[in-house]
């Protein structure tokens, strides 16, 4: 093909079908636990907003410390998503 | 409020722009081909790539715009930290890994990797083209916001200086150089903010607030008996807009006004500023300035009461810290025009003493107070938004093309979670840096995008002059991404995959660096022209149109084997249209864009997402099933 074959270039990784559909698999539960976890602050952030404002941990607000919550599940849940996933061989 | 030219910023800022431009052209002259160019070869190091995530990420919005809501009203700057961070995880376990096992250089060509459709290619190109110039708006109207009051210059100057620097950056070398910029950008910003939240738990808390050479801020009088203002002093006649609002106004023998406002019967300090029909500009009536018979803004930004009844706290810890403002009172500010019977403007600054309880919740700010209505419509507005952050980043172009700057899925992998933890960090930090800019004594009440600014200017004048710089770096970082994800969509997918011109290798990365070019100065152009909209307000748009545009069609391309080329173009189109047509009608555009009464505004809320990322699935699933019958009645009498 003249000039640049875009769909040509470095070299395709071998793929076990297994091993995606494994990889596919823990995405999508880890994705829901999140999606659960998120939808419960957004639900409490707009049909009972007083609660949010009401000490939890350490003194400090519920807002913060689930905001907090969030942040820190997203890394604690990529790091297992890392440790289940799977490399195809 | 006037900003004194600082030089050492000024320093600071050139040496930064220098290093990033001499890394680009070193790196230039190694990246020849397309896929150097394009996607740097599908060669750089995972964990480089993680932090290029953040310094891609990181943007003029995040960190001037969250920091600056946060510090003008409280927690629901940081319902924008948790969202921008929480549509990570739709990009790692949804989206990373199939995409990169799909694409090449683009979004295009990973939806595109199935069908070779070339309506595909021409929607997903425009759909790219479309996020990237919302999303470049807010990022130039921050750089000129940045300008303004650091350097002195006009807005516009700021809008054009970067533009033309990332333009330089980004047609000198592309992706290479564009992760390299991102590297340090958000390696820097994130250790900064870390230092600078070490100081302000240091520093503690206080009701009299100190700047850099230990001069207190100035406390706005309050609780003032009428009797005390008005004695010796021309008390001015209610006129024009004047007429049935609740302030004072009393001129002395300077000829300074000074605007009250009336609490009951007592009266507390207000701030003005009037812009004259002739573009003239008074500060409490007199023209603005520094020298005699001029004004000037005053710094605001303090602590009212400390739990306690203390003056100040000490060095605090951060749960000490978050504490103690929840049992404190805050004076924040709130504004009101008023149309001068001359036909001038004018914005009263007023106070505004807020229990912690209240800002440290949901719901204090203009933008999320809706959120403590009892209308639901008024709540579906801040799911949609929050719905919308969630979505939208894993279906922003700069952010998608960054997978194919590795070499295989493990390392996109590393790479998200590498990107999480840094961009995780920050989020964290900027609760810190917004509540510490807050309490700081030198907020600027006209523009609280200079807060993280002003906050580090408060602490040392050298920290505000690298965190300045930074700031540039990061408007600089961020548009060079977005530059170059509109250039890839016009070049390769646009001139090579729809139009099938036939150009070589050399003449299609010179196409990308013209496309770059001209998205460079397009930027300029909106950057200049959308100066005075809300940054917060366009990222939403930005979001809102990638998450209806991209994500249905990229969700069910992974997830559902029925769908087809026509649903994949239909849904693309759809959502980009739908959430486009529906901001623009929106209560928030009929206020802000076309000055007219938000009332009468066709749709009943201003954010889409929750309406037209649901269509965008419908529409890609009917389409689809549509034409897969359609194929299987046109193929049946054939076999």
């Amino acid at each position: 093909m003249a000039g640049l074959d875009f769909k040509a270039t470095g070299v395709k990784e071998r793929e076990d079908a297994a091993v995606v559909a494994h990889n596919t698999r823990a995405g999508v539960v880890l994705f829901i636990v999140y999606v659960v976890f998120y939808g419960g602050f957004m639900a409490l952030s707009a049909f009972w907003p007083e609660a949010m404002s009401k000490p939890f941990l350490f003194g400090a607000n519920l807002a913060v410390v689930y905001g907090f919550a969030l942040i820190v599940a997203a890394l604690v849940l990529a790091m297992v998503y890392m440790k289940v996933c799977r490399k195809s061989k | 409020m006037i900003h004194e030219t600082s030089w050492i910023a000024v320093l600071v800022f050139l040496f930064f722009a220098g290093a990033v431009l001499a890394i680009s052209f070193y790196l230039g002259s190694k990246a020849k081909s397309a896929s150097g160019y394009f996607a740097a070869g599908g060669g750089i190091h995972w964990a480089v790539n993680g932090v290029a995530f953040a310094g891609d990420y990181l943007s003029a919005a995040s960190f001037l715009g969250i920091c600056g809501m946060i510090a003008f009203y409280g927690y629901d700057g940081f319902l924008y930290s948790i969202g921008y961070l929480a549509g990570w995880i739709v990009a790692l376990f949804i989206i990373a890994e199939p995409l990169k096992r799909l694409g090449r250089y683009t979004f295009a060509d990973a939806l595109d990797n199935k069908f070779n459709s070339r309506g595909i290619k021409l929607a997903a190109a425009i759909s790219t083209l479309v996020v990237s110039c919302f999303y470049l708006i807010p990022q130039m109207v921050g750089a000129g916001a940045l300008v303004q009051p650091l350097l002195g210059f006009p807005h516009y100057v700021g809008v054009i200086v970067v533009g033309m620097v990332v333009t330089l950056i980004v047609t000198t070398a592309g992706m290479v150089s564009t992760t390299w910029v991102q590297f340090i950008k958000g390696t820097m910003l994130v250790l900064l903010c870390a230092f600078i939240t070490v100081l302000i738990f240091f520093r503690g808390v206080s009701t009299k607030p100190t700047d850099s050479a230990g001069r207190e801020a100035r406390i706005m009088k309050r609780d003032v008996p009428v009797a005390e203002v008005t004695t010796g002093a021309t008390i001015l006649p209610e006129e024009g807009g004047w007429i049935g609002k609740p302030y004072l106004r009393v001129k002395n023998e300077t000829g300074e006004v000074s605007v009250w406002r009336k609490e009951g019967d007592r009266l507390s300090e207000a701030q003005t500023v009037t812009v004259l029909r002739d573009g003239r500009k008074l500060v409490n009536g007199l023209p603005r300035g520094k020298n005699a018979g001029e004004a000037d803004l005053a710094p605001v930004g303090y602590v009212s009461r400390l739990p306690g009844g203390v003056e100040k706290t000490g060095p605090i810890g951060p749960f000490g810290f978050l504490r103690t403002l929840q049992d404190s009172e805050v004076i924040l500010w709130n504004s009101d025009r008023i149309t001068e019977s001359n036909g001038g403007v004018t914005t009263v600054y007023y106070q505004n003493p807020t229990p912690g309880s209240d800002f440290m919740a949901p719901g204090s700010s203009p933008t999320f107070k809706k959120v403590r209505s009892a209308k639901l419509f008024d709540k579906l507005d801040f799911l949609s938004l929050m719905l919308a952050l969630f979505c939208g980043t894993a279906s922003l172009p700069h952010i998608l093309i960054r997978y194919y700057t590795v070499k295989d899925q493990l390392s996109a992998r590393k790479s998200t979670v590498v990107g999480i933890a840094a961009i995780g960090c920050f989020y964290v930090l900027t609760l810190f840096l917004g509540l510490g800019a807050m309490t700081s004594g030198n907020l600027d009440v006209t523009d609280s995008n200079m807060s993280a600014p002003l906050l580090a200017r408060s602490i040392n004048e050298f920290l505000f002059a690298v965190l300045s710089a930074v700031a540039f770096t990061t408007v600089l970082g961020t548009v060079s991404g977005l530059i170059m994800a509109a250039s890839g969509a016009v070049a390769h997918d646009l001139m090579t995959n729809f139009l099938k011109m036939n150009l070589d290798e050399f003449q299609k990365v010179r196409a990308a660096k013209i496309a770059a070019l001209c998205v460079g100065l397009l930027a300029i152009g909106l950057g200049i022209l959308f100066a005075r909209m809300n940054v917060n307000f366009l990222v939403g748009w930005a979001f809102n149109i990638a998450a209806s545009a991209n994500l249905p069609a990229l969700v069910m391309l992974l997830f559902w084997k029925r769908t087809t080329k026509q649903g994949i173009t239909a849904a693309i189109i759809v959502g980009m249209v739908s959430s486009l047509a529906w901001i623009l009608l929106s209560a928030q555009a009929y206020k802000d864009v076309y000055g007219l009464d938000p009332a009468r505004a066709i749709v009943p809320f201003s954010q889409p997402a929750i309406i037209t990322i649901p269509l965008g699935f419908l529409v890609l699933i009917l389409v689809s099933v549509l034409t897969s019958r359609q194929a299987t009645v046109r193929t049946e009498p054939q076999g």
